[in-house]
């Protein structure tokens, strides 16, 4: 037990030391979710005079995004560094040591967890900096940095998966695009029932990204919502258990000894 | 007559590799279309906040904006090309072979408005498609697709500039970030006197605004603004012409 928490850290401390040593790899999810902030809570405040906007700050309304666009920033370094790890064969060598393969998976999954919980305390720190004081208070804030944690790890799973598999840097960042969409294609611009274009509605409401969204926005502008937050939980456990699946499976197929 | 040949050449070239490559072609298509979506389907609430009067709908008011930032990221993905042009080598030979090589940044230029002419008429045809409706007449229509024309080349030139200085894609970043937060700092959702607080200062000194409220004005058939956003365009152009001549001699210097 103790050699395999020892491999599984040496991995985590790889893992977060070469993203420090990468500025683009951490000032682009902090500052691209912050900007996208910036610039939405100012072009739509106007939003928050439609009857039955939730809140009066729009800052508050949006504060969620970054959470949820932060933890896809997640799924994209961690596979990028792992698919990095395929092609110039660190991962090839690995496979020649005792290293257990899980601990592989564990090692780069806590350094994107922690990269996750990092990014996840800065824009809340934002958030408070700039007026907003969530309305489930102390409590709210601990399981707000909990879910942020789970989605993290769900989505850098999705991102090791889709590089054990593919093996391919480009292919992982290929991933982007995709997961843009389902982020632009939910509630996070606007409250559900004030979509107007039914189709869209729909589509938001398939949408599993706009339930994790919602979580987070709850515990900031409602307080404790049972609903919202077995919803968001919910579904950020199914997906952190199904890639976790999915991944270690791609593992054992990418280590055969 | 040789810095024309130069020019068709390098446009022939980008647009052969734009267009046969899905890699390359399909994100510049699809992307409009989804910003499109995202934001005249998502947010045509938006078009029921007090004060917000578009005689077009909010799908007009949004085509506008996804016009424009189509035509400015069709500047900045021919950029990239540039970029991956020097990182593959192939610019440095075009520098050796080119005769004139001002020729090399007006071919990259054309190839940029070829691939928005593409993309915009299929926006266009699918912001009809959706019911989009039109007040501006024909003149008013040229006066917003030349707006945009204006802004792809401005957009080319800007990238132009840093591939040439950088040499190297890792230079993507910086090519789009800026001019993502011009547009964004635009008035993007609701009309300027909607806006407040410092969003509301920052759009009113941002020289896009001028172009985007009278692209807004064209299609609605009310012209505004127009000498003040044909002016800022130009200006952009302008500016970043000289930068992107600058580029290429810092390119030739490098060697």
């Amino acid at each position: 037990m103790n050699a395999f928490a020892d491999q599984v850290l040496l991995l985590a401390r790889r893992s977060v030391v070469r993203t420090v040593r990468q500025p683009a790899n951490v000032f682009a999810p902090l500052l691209f979710p912050l900007l996208l902030l910036a610039v939405n809570s100012g072009g739509l405040k106007a939003e928050t005079r439609l009857p039955g906007f939730p809140t009066s700050s729009f800052v508050a309304f949006a504060l969620a995004i970054p959470f949820i666009q932060g933890a896809l920033f997640a799924t994209m370094n961690a596979g990028t560094d792992l698919a990095r790890d395929i092609q110039t064969g660190f991962l090839n060598r690995l496979s020649l040591t005792p290293m257990r393969g899980i601990a592989v998976l564990a090692g780069q999954l806590g350094g994107v967890a922690a990269m996750g919980l990092v990014q996840a305390l800065v824009y809340l720190s934002v958030g408070l900096a700039v007026g907003v004081r969530p309305a489930s208070g102390a409590l709210g804030v601990l399981v707000l940095l909990a879910f942020a944690l789970l989605v993290t790890l769900g989505f850098g799973a999705l991102g090791a998966f889709a590089a054990l598999k593919t093996g391919s840097g480009e292919a992982v960042q290929g991933l982007f695009p995709v997961f843009f969409v389902f982020l632009f294609i939910s509630s996070m611009n606007i409250p559900r029932d004030l979509i107007s274009a039914t189709w869209f509605r729909d589509l938001a409401t398939a949408n599993p990204v706009s339930y994790l969204i919602e979580c987070v926005r709850s515990l900031i502008i409602t307080g404790w919502d049972g609903q919202a937050l077995a919803l968001g939980f919910g579904i950020a456990a199914a997906i952190t258990v199904v890639s976790l699946a999915l991944a270690s499976w791609a593992l054992k197929v990418r280590m055969a000894r | 007559m040789k810095r024309l040949a130069v020019a068709r050449a390098v446009a022939w070239r980008t647009l052969h590799n734009v267009f046969t490559n899905p890699s390359l072609f399909i994100p510049s298509i699809v992307f409009p279309l989804f910003f499109f979506t995202a934001f005249a389907g998502g947010l045509s609430r938006v078009g029921d906040v007090p004060g917000f009067h578009f005689p077009q709908g909010y799908t007009g008011f949004q085509f506008v904006f996804v016009l424009l930032q189509s035509a400015a990221f069709g500047g900045v993905f021919t950029g990239f090309g540039i970029a991956r042009d020097f990182e593959s080598g192939f610019a440095r030979r075009l520098l050796l072979a080119a005769p004139h090589r001002s020729g090399i940044v007006l071919g990259y230029a054309a190839a940029a408005l070829g691939r928005w002419l593409v993309t915009v008429a299929i926006l266009t045809a699918v912001a009809f498609g959706v019911g989009m409706t039109i007040g501006g007449n024909g003149v008013d229509l040229l006066g917003l697709y030349a707006l945009g024309l204006i802004l792809n080349f401005a957009a080319l030139l800007w990238a132009c500039g840093v591939a040439m200085r950088l040499r190297t894609m890792q230079a993507g970043p910086v090519m789009q970030m800026p001019v993502f937060l011009v547009l964004f700092f635009a008035p993007v959702y609701v009309p300027l006197r909607l806006l407040q607080g410092w969003i509301h200062d920052v759009a009113v000194v941002n020289p896009l605004t001028r172009v985007l409220e009278a692209g807004r004005g064209f299609l609605a058939g009310t012209p505004t603004e127009v000498g003040a956003a044909f002016g800022a365009a130009l200006a952009l152009a302008v500016f970043f012409s000289l930068w992107a001549v600058r580029g290429l001699r810092k390119a030739e210097t490098a060697g």
